[in-house]
């Protein structure tokens, strides 16, 4: 609130009521309504649900194939994110460093932020085609038959190659804008201090970017938990089957499909809480952020 | 640089030449990394758009080649004006309106929303501010994918499925675009609204005549990263949109994976221009208005 | 034009904390006053009272005739200059300047003379249709000038507006200003932590500590008689030198030396004397070891010691001086009495 605002209570009102209504509606609404159905059953059939309190969490926890998808989103995670915040360093790095062509490089490695996770999976489903992929010959010739859609371990592949690549961009754009903001006495101060380039990469210029790399990491998990859901939705063809699939997919596919809602809306509970987990996380880095600044 | 006088030119000259003497390995290693780093990401959309030029018998037998067909004609009236559905109604143009729709909409939707929610939280004394600033932003904590079910049930008991607003209204709640004017708000000098007041401006006036224009660059900025956000919506038009008229070009990627598993030969022409065309507009704008879109983003994702 | 008069006024923040304790005063028709203090001291705030840009808590405000208390700013009648001159960057100079005019429906020819009245005024004409961030400091401030005299206000209210300004503008500024407002005879209300800018720009000044009125007069009353030994520290630069000593038999006593008369005052008090008032005199009473010249072209300053007390003397350039001892005197009837431990001048 400003020093001096405006007194009037009739406009301030009036100007918040539509985005109250609207996260009202659509945001409390719904997130109660998962609350409460994850302690249901629902009739298959539609008629009424019955009290089940924490089974639908039991089954959950007890449910072997939930556990593995649970194990297939953790590694899935941890591998999308890591390649990509690296990819993206080393090319924001390079780009930082260049002088000739710095903003045509800029272009070319930024524009794939624009592209739909769905489009990327259309477009990994084109270079890893069966018979004429480029990507499928590519590996061929290195003796390995890719099977996508059929082989659990070559299709998990296809989707953090192809989360990768969408990913990517992002994180070049928020570490090149890092690195620009670091000062440039701060870089010659260093020039001074150390001739080695490596050293003056990880003793100053990586230090400074950790502010950055905290906060993109939350940023990467949250793309590789939820975002990629178009990814992986596209590269399993609709087809769930034998395939590897995310704990946001399974929650889609129990619920929109399997008319499971209890269960789906129990998953939901679980990612809401993972999710209010990386918030907490985030405020405290956010926290240390601040040190640097 | 040739109509620079000599005095400019003998330095430049110089440190060109000096330049030139010292092109090191680890310059010609940094070009190398960035230009393999650029071919990665281009070279996939370059492929498809090659594929497309070409007639479909011809993908199937070869997949990607170097050489561009003439087929790119018939494969835009293929896939802007036919459709591929049951109700014939999902043309690609048809599509790509939806998609114009879905992603402006969403954009001015929230812009406007957001910009009036924080416009009351900062410029009012208001009792209840503080518990109206915390009720709405706790919904940056949960995204739209983990509520996705209830969200579908209550569009639906609203009667709300494939309809425009069924499909934007819910995509609106939540409240990155409040969270970004409510901290560009608080960062314009607090003198502005106070020589505005003894102006003889109203909070009406002000907001028209001084807040929304010195937020012209913010609000660009934000209209680019929520008209690409909304374009490339794919999970809530996926479960509220099944009627072919209403689907997007992103929605629509199911299909036109359909269509390439299909029995006849699968249309890779059509199929790919499509996919290239879901692409075109937020990639231009991305491009196009790269320091809005940069910033944008930096102040959005805080 | 009109007068101004606070009855009481009061300001306390919702946590508690008071900013301004109850104070009066009356401001004559034309007349400039400067509030002085140091930050923090509550100047701004009661400024902005009286602008109607913060709330007042306890007492009453007039400006002319009419209680103003609960009037919004945009009708008290005033116009303000700020600190960092609050320009609206999106318009140009012109539009800035109009935006009032506009706000109060006046007539499209009518804010078009006075703009150019104003613009004339300070040499603003060039640049009317540039934006703000295309000026020069200066310039923005008589543009922040120019938005505040168009209106004809009754009032004008100065919250720090050459703070911004470096130090050759400023004194320029200052003497713009001061005529502009001789010329338009506009009663004015000008907060400044400055009192350089203070002794030079008022007919009078309130001196404010704390959330307190310290002093007010005419700049010769405050330099000269400060009401406590915060004034005399606060004005002047060199600030007045202060000396613990004793009142006796009629007469005030440093060590052993009778520095100057008192009437019915016993025992310890402060002495202030002013650095000019201390006099270079070989028969002088007092010896005074300096050990610092600050050389200043027209004149110089001695900084010294005398017993365990530190002191500056302000000499003219044509004195001969050196470090080392040297006797001085006061300058009869300058010296001021305070009580040793509430300041107040006795």
């Amino acid at each position: 609130m400003k020093r001096a605002g405006f007194t009037t209570t009739w406009l301030p009102i009036l100007l918040l009521l539509p985005q109250l209504s609207i996260i009202a509606i659509f945001f409390y609404w719904p997130a109660a309504h998962a609350l409460h159905s994850s302690f249901y059953l629902q009739d298959p059939f539609g008629f009424g649900s019955t009290f089940v309190g924490l089974d639908n969490y039991s089954d959950l926890l007890g449910n072997t194939e939930y556990r593995r998808i649970a194990w297939f989103t953790v590694i899935f995670t941890v591998l999308v994110t890591f390649l990509s915040l690296s990819l993206a360093l080393l090319l924001a790095v390079k780009a930082d460093k260049v002088i000739r062509g710095a903003r045509s490089y800029r272009t070319l490695l930024m524009w794939v932020y624009a592209v739909a996770p769905p489009v990327a999976g259309f477009i990994g489903l084109i270079m890893f085609n069966q018979s004429w992929g480029p990507l499928t010959r590519l590996i061929e010739s290195f003796g390995h038959e890719f099977l996508l859609g059929v082989n659990y371990n070559d299709t998990a592949f296809a989707m953090v190659l192809v989360s990768v690549w969408k990913q990517v961009p992002v994180n070049f754009i928020f570490f090149l804008s890092g690195l620009q903001s670091i000062p440039k006495s701060v870089r010659e101060a260093a020039l001074i201090d150390n001739p080695s380039a490596s050293g003056r990469f990880w003793d100053v210029i990586f230090p400074l970017l950790a502010p950055t790399g905290f906060f993109l990491l939350i940023i990467n998990i949250t793309y590789a938990l939820f975002d990629t859901f178009g990814v992986v939705d596209t590269l399993v063809k609709g087809e769930p089957g034998n395939n590897p699939m995310t704990l946001v997919y399974k929650v889609y596919v129990d619920g929109f499909r399997g008319n499971d809602l209890g269960g789906s809306s129990a998953q939901s509970v679980v990612l809401m809480v993972l999710v209010l987990a990386l918030t907490v996380f985030q405020f405290r880095l956010v926290e240390r952020r601040i040190h640097y600044t | 640089m040739s109509d620079t006088t000599p005095a400019a030119l003998a330095p430049a000259a110089t440190a060109g030449t000096r330049k030139r003497r010292r092109i090191r390995a680890s310059d010609i290693f940094d070009h190398a990394v960035l230009i393999a780093g650029s071919a990665l990401m281009l070279i996939p959309l370059l492929m498809v758009f090659q594929m497309a030029t070409v007639p479909d018998v011809e993908v199937i037998k070869t997949g990607p080649t170097f050489t561009i067909g003439d087929q790119l004609d018939d494969n835009f009236n293929k896939a802007m004006f036919q459709a591929s559905g049951f109700s014939g109604e999902n043309t690609g143009s048809r599509m790509l309106l939806n998609s114009f729709i879905l992603g402006i909409g969403f954009a001015v939707g929230k812009i406007v929303i957001g910009m009036m929610a924080a416009y009351a939280i900062v410029y009012f004394r208001l009792r209840f501010a503080t518990l109206a600033f915390w009720v709405i932003f706790t919904t940056l904590l949960l995204p739209l994918e983990v509520r996705i079910l209830p969200s579908y049930e209550v569009v639906q008991k609203l009667g709300m499925l494939n309809t425009y607003q069924g499909l934007i209204i819910p995509l609106i709640a939540s409240a990155t675009a409040t969270f970004f004017f409510r901290q560009y708000f608080r960062s314009i000098p607090e003198e502005l609204v106070e020589a505005a007041r003894i102006d003889g401006a109203g909070p009406v006036k002000f907001f028209i005549d001084i807040l929304v224009p010195l937020s012209r660059t913010m609000i660009a900025a934000m209209f680019i990263i929520m008209f690409v956000y909304g374009w490339n919506q794919y999970l809530w038009p996926t479960m509220i949109t099944t009627e072919e008229d209403m689907f997007t070009l992103v929605r629509g990627i199911k299909q036109i994976t359909q269509v390439m598993e299909g029995n006849r030969i699968p249309e890779y022409g059509r199929a790919n221009l499509l996919a290239i065309i879901a692409i075109i507009p937020p990639v231009f704008v991305v491009i196009f208005f790269q320091s809005w879109f940069v910033k944008g983003l930096m102040e959005s994702d805080k | 034009m009109a007068q101004v008069s606070l009855n009481n006024i009061r300001k306390v923040y919702p946590n508690g904390v008071e900013a301004v304790t109850p104070s009066s005063f009356h401001i004559q028709d034309g007349e400039f006053v400067v509030l002085v203090g140091p930050s923090g001291c509550g100047k701004s705030t009661l400024l902005r009272m009286i602008a109607g840009l913060e709330d007042i808590t306890d007492g009453t405000l007039k400006i002319g005739e009419r209680e103003v208390n609960d009037t919004d700013p945009a009708h008290r009648d005033i116009a303000m200059v700020f600190q960092n001159y609050a320009l609206y960057p999106h318009m140009t100079v012109r539009k800035n300047i109009a935006y009032g005019l506009k706000n109060r429906k006046t007539p499209a020819d009518e804010i078009a003379r006075k703009v150019a009245e104003a613009s004339a005024l300070l040499n603003l004409d060039e640049y009317l249709d540039r934006k703000p961030s295309q000026l020069s400091g200066g310039q923005r401030q008589r543009v922040a000038m120019g938005r505040a005299i168009v209106r004809d206000p009754a009032l004008f209210l100065f919250d720090e507006p050459l703070s911004n300004l470096d130090a050759k503008l400023r004194n320029q500024m200052r003497i713009e200003i001061k005529a502009l407002q001789r010329r338009l005879g506009v009663t004015s209300i000008y907060v400044t932590h400055d009192q350089v800018e203070a002794m030079t720009m008022a007919d009078r000044i309130i001196v404010m500590n704390a959330g307190k009125i310290e002093q007010i007069g005419t700049p010769e009353e405050v330099y000269h008689r400060p009401a406590s030994t915060f004034v005399a520290s606060f004005m002047g630069a060199p600030p007045m030198n202060l000396l613990s000593a004793q009142a006796r038999d009629g007469s005030v006593h440093y060590g052993d030396t009778v520095v100057t008369g008192c009437n019915g005052t016993e025992g310890q008090v402060t002495l202030g004397i002013r650095p000019e008032d201390i006099l270079p005199d070989d028969n002088g009473p007092l010896a005074i070891h300096v050990d610092i010249i600050e050389e200043l072209g027209a004149h110089r300053l001695l900084h010294g010691s005398i017993g365990d007390d530190r002191l500056t003397m302000h000499v003219g350039k044509d004195t001969p001086v050196s470090t080392g001892p040297v006797s001085v005197s006061v300058k009869p009837g300058a010296a001021s009495l305070f009580h040793h431990q509430t300041g107040q001048r006795l």
